[in-house]
């Protein structure tokens, strides 16, 4: 029981920051806590993604020796053959997979593009609004919409 | 004496290294860890920190808001020009083996370079600018009101 | 095909890429644009282009052929590879067709409507938001499909929150989109990784293989499935996650909400179909589970409570937002029927759908425009006010609700005949009913346009007063679009069959 926790520990951590996240984001009603929720709950896809590509005994994807010849030919655990028009060189050296880093690296900077402009968003709603408390903001909108929309 | 003084000079010493150690990350991503993404981050984190010690207005001066905008684009016609340049030498887009006649990893060294330098441009003016348009909201408290 | 000789030879091959690759480069030049006028001539020049290029498309495939385009060079497995097939090509026509009108469209609205200032950016966001949709269209890796559409929804943020200048309240809405968009694409990219850890592969094709070699894999692709299906849910608004909907369409800026409509949940559905059919495969237990019980179901749902919403609205935009979610349940209907017949239908309603609402939106866009009116209540007379627009309106609106001889009738039509085929003959009485109540929606506002006195304002009666030009002409060429579907659907039916034929390959040229 408790060796089946330890060795699938990193799964239970992605959960629990995924289950806090998502929590968060439908609970709070302030615009900058969802904005933090959703920030763990990205956080937890990225945890989940780098688990998937570590793989027993592997070495970091970094070829070290000879790399200037062939380091486009050199074959990863669970990749491909990375290179077009060369004699793929089997590398007897375990690598870790690298393809769900690199994933991830794109996802990370689509949390932060997402983040910016979420920010963004609450910045121009706290000048317009005045608040960012998503009940006030309801009510404030309530009112406006019955004084009439015209622009 | 001003109370920043500490923070000048330490800051001083150190914004020249951090852009230097973003350089090295963005031209040794093709051996070991490293690239574009986090080259970019990092240069950008060295203007950052020079506007937070400095104050927003030098930082303006140093880094000017119109030429971050000219940058991101220039970064972005960086990355999509390589893929041109490939199709025009008759490849795939972005098939940066086309771009050498003799040796087609030279080629993919060429590519994978202009592609890396693009993405660095883009980020880090990117960064900036996100920075930039937060730091330039009127707060409507002043610092001294809180 | 004789089409296809006027294009170049090198677009036969290269079609795929570029059709991405010219929008996003566009919108980077659009966003240091010093004037609109330039940025609006790009975007309409750029979206022309990629019109023609994915007619190139649709001509290429149309005899069932695949196109196959790796990019940089590395080969379909471990490369990203474009793929255009029967299924996506007609929806990329579709998305570029309907950026060019709005782009036609926009040129006046963007005026009124958006601050000096952001009319360039504005542009950029909107090309950008382009080349998302067509990229997450054209991909055939699943991974790049994430990639296009963040790049997608992130533009699309800041093209609703734009509309913040004209309606303030544009600005939760793009909030409200913004988080949920966000956790639907969360969703999507951790049933991604499950997928992965299942097949160890990223390309669509591949897992497919893979998939159905392992016969639907074990209950780590079930759960994949699970969080892809929400993920894509949220974002193609599938009913009770439609939230986000109705604001996104009210607030944002009139091209940018006759550009969602017609386009975004459209290309979500495009994935949904491609994730259920080819990637995982309805024979798979749980897939069928998901097809019958959650998407028919929940589409029959939708159908009856989007089109009753719908009718309570006092925001003219808010009402046929609702009923895009209840179109949308049509839609998820024929895809839950699982026949080649019920595909068929559900594909022919897709674009249909496209096609109408694009026209609503953009004479909801002109009332604004002329007047300013955003409520049902002003509807008053202004089939006397706007002859023109109206008409297009009453169009577009009776082929909302499925009169004979309107697009909305042939696919509604198609549905029905499924349903029966099927001996799903409650989903026809959903169907009708739901139809009644679009009468109900639409009905309302003709009658007040057209029974209704025009309103007075300092005694005189307000003037006649139509839409410019540049927006009359896309408004009338998706109405008479839609009308000549109606009389005859024979091109759109063939595109249709050849989205079936490659959703189902077992059942090919076996619709009845």
């Amino acid at each position: 029981m408790l060796t089946a926790f330890f060795e699938n520990y990193n799964y239970y951590v992605v959960i629990i920051l995924m289950m806090t996240g998502l929590y968060v984001v439908f609970s709070s009603r302030n615009l900058i806590k969802k904005l933090s929720g959703l920030s763990v709950f990205q956080t937890s896809v990225f945890l989940l993604y780098i688990t998937i590509g570590k793989v027993e005994g592997g070495q970091p994807p970094i070829v070290s020796e000879n790399h200037a010849s062939n380091d486009s030919s050199v074959m990863v655990a669970g990749g491909g053959e990375a290179a077009i028009g060369h004699a793929g060189q089997m590398s007897d050296v375990l690598y870790s997979n690298p393809l769900p880093h690199v994933l991830i690296l794109t996802a990370i900077v689509v949390g932060v593009a997402t983040l910016a402009i979420g920010l963004a968003l609450t910045v121009r709603i706290r000048e317009t609004y005045g608040t960012i408390e998503e009940d006030e903001l309801a009510m404030l909108d309530y009112t406006y919409n019955l004084e009439g929309t015209d622009a | 004496m001003n109370p920043h003084l500490l923070l000048r000079v330490v800051s001083k010493f150190l914004i020249p290294l951090i852009a230097l150690y973003a350089f090295y990350v963005q031209f040794h991503g093709d051996f070991g860890p490293g690239g574009g993404f986090q080259a970019g981050v990092i240069l950008a984190a060295s203007i950052i920190l020079y506007a937070l010690i400095f104050g927003l207005k030098e930082a303006k001066r140093a880094v000017p808001p119109s030429f971050v905008r000219i940058l991101m684009t220039i970064g972005v016609l960086v990355y999509g020009g390589t893929g041109v340049v490939t199709w025009l030498l008759g490849g795939e887009f972005l098939n940066y083996g086309v771009l050498n006649h003799h040796d087609p990893a030279h080629g993919q060294h060429w590519g994978i370079l202009a592609i890396e330098l693009g993405v660095l441009i883009t980020v880090a003016s990117v960064m900036v600018a996100i920075f930039y348009a937060f730091g330039s909201r009127q707060p409507d408290l002043s610092d001294e009101d809180w | 095909m004789s089409l296809i000789s006027f294009f170049p030879d090198w677009m036969l091959t290269h079609g795929a890429a570029f059709l991405v690759v010219v929008p996003l480069i566009a919108g980077a030049i659009a966003a240091i644009l010093p004037k609109r006028q330039i940025a609006a001539a790009l975007t309409v020049a750029v979206s022309f282009i990629c019109m023609l290029t994915s007619l190139l498309l649709v001509l290429q495939i149309i005899d069932g052929q695949t196109i196959n385009y790796a990019l940089g060079g590395w080969d379909a497995p471990h490369g990203i590879a474009y793929v255009v097939d029967g299924l996506n090509a007609p929806i990329l026509f579709l998305i570029s067709a309907i950026g060019f009108l709005v782009s036609v469209y926009g040129m006046p609205t963007i005026i009124a409507e958006v601050e000096p200032k952001k009319r360039a950016p504005f542009y950029a966001a909107f090309l950008i938001c382009l080349a998302g949709l067509l990229g997450m269209v054209v991909t055939g890796d699943a991974f790049n499909v994430f990639v296009f559409l963040e790049v997608s929804s992130i533009s699309t943020y800041s093209l609703v929150a734009m509309g913040a200048s004209r309606d303030r309240r544009a600005l939760t809405a793009a909030y409200n989109y913004l988080i949920m968009g966000s956790i639907g694409a969360t969703f999507f990219v951790i049933g991604l990784g499950f997928l992965y850890m299942e097949t160890g592969t990223l390309n669509m094709a591949d897992m497919a293989v893979i998939l159905r070699e392992m016969e639907g894999g074990s209950r780590v692709s079930e759960i994949a499935f699970g969080f892809i299906i929400v993920g894509l849910g949220l974002k193609l608004a599938m009913f009770p996650l439609h939230t986000w909907l109705p604001g996104a369409y009210a607030h944002s800026p009139s091209m940018v909400t006759v550009f969602l409509a017609s386009t975004a949940t459209k290309a979500a559905l495009y994935l949904l179909l491609r994730f259920v059919f080819t990637i995982f495969d309805v024979s798979f237990n749980y897939v069928f589970d998901v097809e019958i019980y959650l998407l028919a179901g929940l589409g029959m749902v939708g159908m009856i409570l989007g089109s009753l919403q719908a009718i309570f609205q006092t925001d003219i935009r808010r009402v046929l937002a609702y009923s895009s979610v209840a179109q949308v349940g049509y839609m998820l209907l024929g895809v839950g029927l699982g026949t080649a017949a019920g595909l068929t239908a559900g594909y022919l309603h897709l674009m249909n759908h496209a096609v109408i609402k694009g026209a609503l939106f953009m004479a909801l866009g002109a009332f604004w425009y002329r007047y300013g009116i955003t409520r049902v209540t002003d509807f008053n007379g202004l089939s006397k006010s706007m002859p023109w627009t109206m008409g297009a309106f009453t169009l577009g609106g009776l082929s909302l609700i499925g009169v004979p001889f309107t697009a909305g009738f042939t696919s509604k039509f198609r549905l029905v005949e499924a349903a029966f085929l099927k001996g799903w003959w409650w989903a026809v009485a959903i169907i009708v009913v739901s139809s009644v109540l679009a009468i109900i929606y639409i009905g309302r506002l003709l009658l007040a346009a057209y029974f209704q006195s025009p309103p007075e304002v300092n005694g005189h009666v307000v003037a006649k007063n139509e839409a410019p030009l540049l927006m009359l002409i896309p408004m009338w060429f998706l109405v008479l679009l839609s009308i000549a579907i109606g009389i005859n659907a024979d091109i759109m039916v063939d595109l249709a069959e050849g989205a079936a034929s490659v959703l189902l390959p077992i059942s090919a040229g076996a619709t009845p």
